[in-house]
């Protein structure tokens, strides 16, 4: 609290002309706006927004379903489900989210004022409403939305009517508003922390949000790349990845894993971060082992670069690439498994309470490592050749990227909401959040573990009778795990609007920055920079 | 060494946990037919109950450390944050393990690549949405499509449920399998014609992307007749969930009794083949896309569409029909016939259209 009052002193010192929130009102305050946290924002509510779009689309999948025999969608409409679920909660929702807390929170966590390019902040953002309009209106063109998975594998691709030229053109739009985005926050990372904090002091999310940006800035121009050549296969009479004129349909799924493997831990790392800011908060603990944290998040960031091809064993490549990329694979359960050591040994000798953002992270402790295992399961080629493409998978990277990088989002959200809002969440709310989520996403999820095991295919609006018992107990819980999606939303409204006031620090345990700023955070903070000892 | 040790775990832990691992249908792999598909289901089962063991040890520690160390009982926080000799163990014995996994997951890899040597060869051509097969030197060649009826996967009425549920292999029959003998090792090289399909066997432990302008191969060597099922598995448009592939498997002098009375049918059907008109093609071939107006194609006898089709003049249509055009494959998929006879075909749709 002294902390805090002594910051806002400092600040009130330095700007004692101007009012705190001194911005326009209404509308043109969010169009216009160049301030980190009404940026943040910003992205958050993006976010949300396209959390339940990608939501609705998965209702629609379960319930297609729910039994045997086709119900509601034409197949062609059921891949345009799948496809379009897939695009949405990875570059709508998962993606932004992070960079929304990337925005709250780094410039609060180093001590810094803003971001480094304020007004390029405005525009990484500002981009990103068109791109989800384009995206989401291609369902309304002839032939509908893109069909082809998410991984837009050509030359299935190729064949799609012009919905997916509306999707390259979003993603190419989604991914300039990525790189910007990681520019600015690699420049204010390296160029904007307070006197005295060094690489080695920074809050670790703050670190993997580092390492995240630059796997942005190096994979998002491969993704535009193989985009284009899709687009430029489709129209202009290339034949980069059409056999019949000398091109190569499998050099598609290179470029693309090549993107799409550290795409995986862009959505990840910074869950990661999220998770070692709140486990010591919880613990009142220092987190354990901090330096190898950081080893282990570079040491994945890096290792991501030489495993693409995992997810193309069925291709067909020669011995020697499926042993390489098997090895490269396994390897990656050594820095994950450090992690994972480590939180619980922050855990170890703790006093740890379980307020909603620990109860998230031991959810997500739990139920990601599952995930891990899975993924581990994966790597090894002679099984991945039975479940690559099943049921499996999808159980399997539901686990790392809902149970993972959701069930950090939720922590972190409710973690920083007094933060943000100037009041205390409901807990009443935000602990039946979770257990209704911990439950039904292991009722959706878990069964499709047997699915895949059992031989059924992913992507198909339709399926043999074995597999129908599990399809129901999977369609069931996943109408249980959207519904309780709404106690989020409750949570954050009944916050937003009122509550019980938040102090500056009301986590015990909790040791950064920004807890020693008044709750809520002033309009502009650390314009006098804290000096770290 | 290692594997040794493996091989003990295993040992072990098998019978012990067999009922829940292993026992029932549906929750784990198929019950493996070939050495491969058993090797792999040995390697999955053995890094299964590894993971658990982990798991157990991991979060049994959690958990111990949920329930002692919490506020509410009074337990106060040390304030400890690293030790270097705990981390490079937690670091070294991962990779030990990791090294256990791969050693018999490295043999797996390098006997499911040994393609040498076969007594047989299958090709499998995916096309949307089904399957060509033909037996290189045997000069037999058939397609192989979905069997069960499109009314009873769309029949919405609670009669429809019923139905379904009594329809033995819905989904996973089809009109004409691919037979192979027993006991023999059977190379599959695997293509395709329009995009990338996948042709997968579970009980073979056998599963291929089937790429257009690419062959690949892969093999297997089934030892017990029956009939093994299996689908596509690589997304390829609208039917992907409707193109299942069966195998079967017969003692080698019934396939013989079989593959002589193929070759009698496959010469038959050329025969056929060459004295269709435009409407036999269309009512073999264009119809699946042409009489719905499925992905923007102008429906059969529809003049409004057909209208500014018309407009460019027969020879873009040919062109249209005989090399694809948006959604439109090549030869409408059927790259076996002749152009003269897709020219008939185009004939026959147009003067419907006029």
């Amino acid at each position: 609290m002294e902390a805090a009052t002594h910051a806002e002193a400092a600040h009130g010192h330095a700007h004692g002309h101007d009012d705190h929130a001194h911005h326009p009102s209404g509308l043109m305050r969010w169009v216009t706006t160049t301030n980190h946290k009404d940026i943040g924002t910003l992205y958050l509510l993006f976010s949300l927004t396209m959390f339940f779009i990608g939501g609705l689309l998965a209702f629609g999948i379960r319930a297609e379903l729910f039994q045997p025999g086709l119900q509601y969608w034409e197949p062609e409409f059921f891949n345009q489900l799948t496809t379009m679920h897939g695009l949405i909660m990875v570059f709508g929702a998962i993606m932004p989210a992070f960079v929304g807390f990337a925005n709250w929170q780094i410039p609060m966590m180093i001590g810094a004022p803003d971001m480094a390019f304020a007004r390029m902040n405005n525009w990484s953002f500002w981009l990103l409403p068109p791109a989800a309009i384009l995206l989401v209106s291609s369902f309304f063109v002839p032939g509908g939305a893109p069909a082809g998975g998410w991984t837009i594998y050509a030359p299935l691709s190729t064949q799609m009517g012009p919905g997916m030229d509306l999707g390259i053109f979003a993603l190419h739009i989604m991914g300039a508003s990525s790189i910007m985005g990681s520019i600015n926050i690699v420049t204010t990372i390296l160029n904007m922390r307070a006197p005295g904090m060094t690489l080695m002091k920074m809050p670790l999310f703050v670190w993997t949000w580092l390492i995240t940006a630059y796997l942005l800035i190096a994979v998002m121009p491969v993704l535009a790349g193989a985009i284009t050549m899709i687009l430029t296969d489709r129209h202009f009479g290339t034949n980069f990845f059409n056999a019949a004129g000398g091109g190569d349909p499998v050099m598609f799924q290179h470029i693309f894993w090549f993107f799409g493997h550290p795409e995986v831990y862009i959505m990840i790392l910074p869950a990661f971060g999220i998770v070692s800011q709140v486990i010591p908060a919880f613990a009142r603990k220092p987190l354990f082992g901090y330096a190898s944290m950081v080893y282990a998040t570079s040491s994945i960031a890096i290792l991501s670069f030489i495993v693409w091809a995992h997810h193309m064993f069925t291709t067909g490549m020669p011995a020697a690439g499926q042993l390489f990329f098997m090895f490269a694979t396994m390897l990656i359960a050594v820095p994950t498994g450090v992690k994972v050591f480590n939180w619980i040994a922050t855990m170890w000798k703790g006093s740890m309470t379980f307020e909603t953002p620990m109860l998230f992270a031991c959810g997500f402790l739990f139920v990601f490592s599952m995930g891990g295992f899975t993924g581990l399961v994966c790597a090894i080629t002679p099984i991945d050749i039975q479940i690559q493409d099943t049921y499996y998978v999808v159980a399997h990277f539901h686990y790392v990227l809902v149970a993972g990088s959701l069930f950090a989002i939720f922590s972190g959200t409710y973690f920083w909401l007094p933060k943000w809002t100037g009041h205390m969440y409901s807990e009443t709310l935000g602990k039946a959040h979770f257990w209704l989520s911990l439950v039904f996403f292991n009722v959706t999820f878990f069964p499709m573990h047997f699915l895949g095991l059992a031989g059924m295919p992913r992507r198909i609006p339709d399926y043999a009778l074995q597999f129908a018992d599990f399809n129901m107990i999977a369609s069931i819980g996943a109408l249980g795990f959207g519904l309780s999606q709404l106690l989020f939303v409750a949570a954050i409204i009944k916050c937003a609007r009122g509550g019980e006031k938040a102090p500056a620090k009301p986590w015990e345990g909790a040791d950064t920055l920004e807890w020693t700023l008044p709750s809520p955070a002033p309009y502009h903070s650390f314009e006098t920079p804290p000096v770290i000892k | 060494m290692i594997s040794k040790w493996a091989r003990y775990f295993l040992a072990a832990l098998i019978p012990a946990l067999t009922p829940a691992v292993a026992g029932a249908e549906g929750y784990n792999l198929q019950a493996p037919q070939t050495i491969i598909a058993h090797e792999i289901y040995d390697l999955h089962t053995l890094i299964f109950l590894i993971c658990c063991a982990i798991f157990v040890a991991v979060f049994g520690t959690m958990t111990y450390s949920i329930i002692k160390h919490r506020k509410s009982v009074g337990h106060k926080a040390e304030q400890f944050h690293e030790n270097t000799l705990v981390e490079i163990i937690w670091t070294i014995v991962p990779f030990i393990i990791l090294i256990g996994m791969a050693i018999p997951a490295t043999k797996t890899i390098l006997a499911m690549k040994d393609t040498s040597n076969p007594d047989l060869t299958i090709k499998a051509t995916g096309y949307q949405w089904k399957w060509g097969y033909d037996y290189l030197h045997e000069g037999v060649s058939f397609y192989s499509s979905l069997a069960t009826p499109r009314d009873l996967v769309e029949d919405k009425t609670p009669d429809g449920a019923r139905k379904r549920a009594e329809h033995a292999n819905y989904l996973l029959e089809v009109d004409h399998p691919v037979v192979v003998p027993i006991g023999k090792k059977i190379r599959m090289i695997v293509t395709a014609n329009d995009v990338i399909h996948a042709w997968w066997v579970p009980a073979f432990g056998v599963k291929q992307d089937a790429i257009p302008g690419f062959v690949r191969d892969t093999w297997f060597r089934v030892d017990k007749p029956g009939t093994y099922r299996g689908q596509c598995a690589e997304l390829c448009g609208k039917e992907h969930g409707f193109m299942p592939i069966v195998v079967e498997a017969l003692e080698p002098e019934k396939f013989a009794l079989w593959l002589a009375e193929q070759k009698k049918l496959t010469a038959a059907n050329a025969m056929a083949s060459g004295s269709l008109d435009g409407k036999g093609v269309y009512d073999k071939i264009c119809v699946a896309c042409h009489a719905a107006g499925v992905a923007g194609a102008p429906k059969f006898g529809d003049k409004a569409a057909w209208a500014p089709r018309l407009k460019q003049g027969q020879e873009v249509l040919y062109t249209h029909a005989l090399h694809g055009f948006k959604a439109m494959p090549l030869k409408g998929g059927a790259t076996d016939l002749p152009d003269e006879q897709i020219k008939a075909a185009v004939d026959y749709l147009s003067a419907a259209g006029k």
